[in-house]
């Protein structure tokens, strides 16, 4: 089970797991925010940390509500560690790494779902079916999504209904999610009576 | 009708590929084009030898391009129940017979970058077929191919002729092993492995790829089982207020067909799940053979896979 307590939502939305450890040449790990949390805690029970750690890679970024644990991840000692200002700019590093990864590759996404959604649709390109990739939610519930009118995306939304940052509707969060886009899908909310939208409230912290 | 609606097939042509192995092609009675399949997809074959009904799942390993006929590729089993020896003695090119619609239960993953196949003997034929539908539509794969001997490694110079550099063959008699693992350490992120073999080398490539951190979604194999035989051992069937007898060389599924009751099938070889039973009573053990139920399941003791799982014990009711 995850640490994170979500509300109960149709199939469409993803569900997250606890990180286990599995053997790998690799592992890869991708966090942000509190999800460092969720690296000590796999850390604590792997057999052997030290030969884990030669192999690891950890990619980091603050969370969204700008918790930093680079120091501590830093201090791990793994093989490499990054740093990344933004989710924007550690994706093109995963992208470099994984076009020379090597089947044996073991990863570990943790922390906010817009992190660890857009890290999923990079890696599931590679043909890495996306079952096998885990996935620890940890930290903010902020949700990246995607206007389904204008298809603009809209990262960290709070507030549900929200206004599209692209064309400027009021838009409705689901919970449909496509793994495809990472994100969840957004859609007018007075698209049959303009000017009727309910006064917004915090669903995401 | 259980097994899905059946094609009336004509058998054009029985070819001798090696000592062991025949090849043997079906066209459609009324001369149209026979249904798509894919590669790694089967039929299951029915064959009346001298009365004993049988049906039999083989792997297509034609090209999924030809429409105009099926082909499948049979090893000849001396101590097998029968199947294959009634093919390779009694089919003979003209005759009329029944199969099944294709069924995949072994398909490529197109999402995969790279197809990495391992075959062991007779386990060629599924990929036969899928290396047609690549060289089709494009698609990069490897195959490693394990058989006793040269004279045994049927299609190895066809492959090797038409994908130089990506077919790779192994003699057992030659003391020639597959390097399993450095094979698996060299393959680029995204690649997909398929295995269909004997089931020793099934284990041996799905428990080692999956020590060496392998995705489990990315590991495909196929293995029919023989229905095997066993003690004879009396079933009561619930819902049709039947009590049968199965015989040692014959399945529970054979011997519910043979009662006139129409339990469903598709693979009979333990694979597909169409067959699951639930058991109402069991006094006695449940010999569970197939490679569908979880282990959990087949714990449980409330389901069985008739086509080819079995009991002994007192008495045994099911849901059938």
């Amino acid at each position: 089970m995850s640490k994170t307590v979500f509300p109960p939502a149709i199939k469409s939305r993803p569900v997250y797991s606890v990180l286990e450890p599995r053997p790998g040449r690799l592992h890869l790990v991708v966090a942000d925010g509190e999800g460092a949390g969720a690296l000590s805690d796999l850390m604590a029970k792997v057999a052997d940390p030290a030969g884990v750690l030669a192999a690891m890679h950890i990619m980091y970024t603050p969370g969204p509500n700008g918790t930093d644990e680079s120091a501590a991840l830093r201090a791990l000692g793994a093989m490499q560690f990054f740093r990344a200002p933004t989710i924007a700019t550690l994706l093109p590093r995963l992208a470099q790494v994984l076009t020379n990864a090597h089947m044996g590759t073991q990863f570990y996404l943790a922390g906010t779902e817009g992190l660890m959604g857009q890290a999923e649709r990079d890696i599931m390109a590679t043909g890495v079916p996306y079952r096998d990739i885990q996935k620890e939610h940890r930290g903010s519930t902020v949700r990246r999504v995607q206007c389904v009118h204008c298809k603009g995306i809209t990262e960290n939304v709070a507030m549900d209904p929200f206004v599209c940052s692209h064309c400027g509707l009021h838009l409705f969060v689901r919970d449909h999610y496509s793994r495809r886009m990472a994100a969840f899908q957004g859609v007018n909310i007075d698209a049959e009576d303009p000017g009727q939208v309910p006064a917004p409230v915090v669903r995401f912290q | 009708m259980s097994g899905g609606a059946k094609l009336k097939v004509r058998l054009a042509e029985v070819v001798q590929v090696n000592a062991l192995i025949k090849r043997f092609r079906f066209v459609r009675v009324d001369g149209a084009p026979l249904p798509a399949f894919s590669g790694g997809a089967h039929i299951v074959v029915e064959m009346d030898d001298n009365g004993t009904r049988r049906l039999n799942p083989y792997s297509l390993m034609s090209s999924p391009a030809d429409r105009g006929g099926y082909e499948i590729s049979v090893r000849r089993d001396d101590v097998g129940r029968g199947g294959s020896l009634y093919l390779h003695n009694e089919a003979k090119p003209g005759m009329e017979m029944e199969i099944s619609y294709p069924v995949n239960l072994f398909a490529l993953d197109s999402r995969a970058r790279k197809h990495l196949m391992i075959a062991g003997g007779i386990g060629i034929t599924p990929f036969v077929s899928q290396i047609a539908q690549i060289s089709q539509l494009g698609g990069a794969f490897d195959l490693h191919y394990a058989a006793r001997n040269r004279d045994l490694g049927a299609y190895m110079s066809e492959l090797t002729a038409a994908h130089p550099g990506r077919v790779h063959c192994y003699f057992d008699d030659e003391k020639q092993a597959i390097d399993l693992a450095r094979i698996l350490s060299m393959q680029p992120l995204g690649t997909h492995l398929y295995v269909c073999g004997p089931k020793g080398m099934i284990n041996w490539v799905l428990s080692t790829a999956a020590k060496m951190g392998w995705p489990a979604h990315a590991l495909h194999h196929e293995e029919f089982l023989a229905p095997g035989t066993g003690l004879p051992f009396e079933v009561e069937l619930a819902a049709s207020g039947k009590k049968i007898t199965v015989g040692p060389a014959q399945s529970l599924l054979e011997a519910m067909e043979a009662a006139g009751v129409d339990a469903p099938y598709l693979c009979r070889g333990g694979a597909c799940g169409q067959c699951e039973t639930t058991v109402l009573r069991c006094d006695g053990h449940l010999l569970h053979r197939d490679h569908w139920l979880t282990p959990e399941d087949q714990a449980s003791g409330q389901k069985i896979m008739p086509c080819v799982s079995r009991f002994e014990g007192r008495s045994l009711t099911i849901n059938r």
